[in-house]
């Protein structure tokens, strides 16, 4: 037996070979990477539930010769020259599990997961808080067009714009349409920045709004019907639908969930929605997201801009939606509080608890938490109508 | 084992272009969602409406029960019935007594009107 032949066979099959051969140090700087997010998911909780999967993702497609998830068969994909079922036979573990992404079933099922966990109540005894859902979209148009000046193409820059919806799936969805090669990127600066809510709205609203303002007391909000509670996801199917097409899967899922939730004859059907499906769904999409992080085309000055534009995105969304807070307490002589308006960025339910207690802040009499969940939840349908303009114009 | 030229998406748009569909996406979707709220009222006020004109008739229908004890008269000094939502009584008692901790009142000077888990 040859020995030495042998080891060096081993060595040149081992993955630490890889390190050492051309770009093969950004493995290690992904590597790197991985673990930082993955103490950022474990030790500092951010958005664990996705953040934890999206970094061992990360992880496994970086260790050199796992050969989990190949980019290359992406690309001929994209190009037209080879189907799912190429991608089957020849795919990695991850590469399999992706085409769940790629298809837009993972973002469209976790999107009925949240129908089937939202109240709409608070939204519908005060519809005016739609148009707080509305004004906090400011932000994915304002990074949209701030990607198109740093030179990143239409497709490219409306899937970076999309950040500022702070509405992860709809990131998702959008990104693996218009954009797929920038999806790791853009997912972890959607999720990075949907946990980083607490600490960048505060400064924001301040800046945004007067002490006056702040103390400003809401009255309670009407009951709703439960009739009204089914009525609704019917409607907005209907409605919205019909009047951006582009967003039929994610409205359609959103609702669907939701009508399971409030029509009180599929209790089984919206507890699996909302836990085992969730749960399941949520397992594949943050490993396969994970898996597109791979080195040579995530160590690029785009996700550094990504990341900027995405933290831009975030920020002016929320100030968007103070201004539109800031013009109902005026039209309304001090009966809204404009705080309520940053919770319209969706991130449901974190950006209605920073109102909340923001809110109490100024003044320990204010509970804001409800009227700021009208906003919040208007938000998600707001930054899915972002998305199917932008799926219209791009896709 | 590395690409070295990632394939863009899309094709270049000029800084006019994406100022105007950037504004033209703003407008969309302040429209679709105006238009949604005012679909919302609509519907609200027809359920409200249709909700209250059964009201009234729903206590003809059944038959009156002589038997039925009338509704009790709340306590002296009491402010009325606290509506609760999803929330266990032991749960809404601790929350009102971490309200009236927070805003530094006495629980009695506080009036609750309903209270509702948010999920």
């Amino acid at each position: 037996m040859d020995v030495l032949g042998t080891l060096l066979k081993l060595w040149n099959d081992s993955g630490f070979n890889y390190f050492f051969i051309g770009d093969g140090w950004k493995y290690l700087v992904m590597i790197v990477v991985a673990c930082v997010l993955l103490y950022l998911g474990i030790v500092k909780q951010f958005e664990p539930l996705l953040l934890v999967g999206i970094a061992f993702g990360a992880l496994l497609t970086n260790l050199p010769g796992s050969n989990l998830y190949t980019p290359e068969l992406w690309d001929r994909f994209l190009t037209g020259e080879i189907g799912f079922g190429t991608i089957m036979r020849d795919g990695g573990l991850l590469d399999v599990l992706y085409i769940g992404v790629k298809a837009g079933v993972y973002p469209s099922l976790i999107f009925m997961g949240i129908g089937a966990m939202t109240d709409f109540g608070p939204l519908l005894s005060n519809p005016k808080s739609l148009l707080l859902g509305a004004a906090a979209q400011l932000g994915v148009f304002v990074a949209y067009i701030g990607a198109v000046i740093l030179g990143f193409t239409g497709n490219q820059a409306a899937s970076i714009g999309i950040i500022g919806g702070a509405d992860g799936p709809t990131a998702i969805f959008l990104t693996t349409r218009l954009a797929p090669e920038l999806l790791g990127a853009i997912a972890i600066a959607a999720y990075s920045y949907m946990a980083l809510i607490p600490l960048i709205q505060p400064p924001l609203m301040k800046l945004c709004t007067t002490k006056k303002m702040r103390m400003a007391k809401m009255e309670q909000t009407r009951v709703v019907t439960k009739t009204e509670k089914i009525v609704f996801p019917i409607v907005v199917s209907i409605f919205v639908i019909l009047l951006l097409p582009s967003t039929a899967p994610l409205i359609g899922c959103l609702m669907l969930g939701n009508l399971w939730r409030e029509c009180g004859v599929t209790e089984r059907l919206s507890d699996t929605v909302q836990n085992a499906l969730m749960n399941i769904v949520t397992v594949f999409l943050g490993i396969s997201v994970g898996a597109t992080t791979v080195a040579s085309r995530f160590l690029t000055l785009d996700t550094l801009k990504i990341v900027v534009l995405g933290l831009v995105a975030f920020g002016i969304s929320t100030v968007g939606g103070l201004l539109g807070g800031d013009v109902m307490y005026v039209l309304t002589g001090g009966k809204v509080n404009p705080l309520i308006g940053s919770a319209g960025v969706s991130a449901v339910p974190m950006a209605a608890r920073v109102s909340q207690k923001e809110g109490q802040k100024a003044n320990p009499a204010n509970f804001l938490l409800m009227h700021a969940m009208g906003p919040n939840v208007a938000g998600v349908i707001g930054s899915a109508i972002a998305a199917g303009f932008l799926l219209a114009v791009y896709g | 084992m590395f690409l070295a030229n990632v394939v863009a998406s899309g094709t270049p748009e000029t800084i006019g272009g994406a100022l105007l569909t950037g504004l033209l996406g703003y407008i969309v979707v302040f429209f679709g969602l105006f238009l949604l709220m005012i679909v919302v009222i609509i519907t609200s006020k027809i359920v409200m409406a249709k909700t209250a004109k059964e009201a009234p008739a729903a206590p003809a229908a059944v038959a009156p029960s002589p038997a039925a004890a009338p509704a009790a008269a709340p306590a002296p000094g009491s402010a009325g019935k606290l509506k609760l939502y999803d929330t266990p009584e032991k749960e809404a008692a601790m929350i009102m007594a971490i309200v009236a901790n927070k805003m530094g009142r006495p629980l009695n000077e506080l009036r609750f009107i309903s209270i509702k888990e948010v999920k």
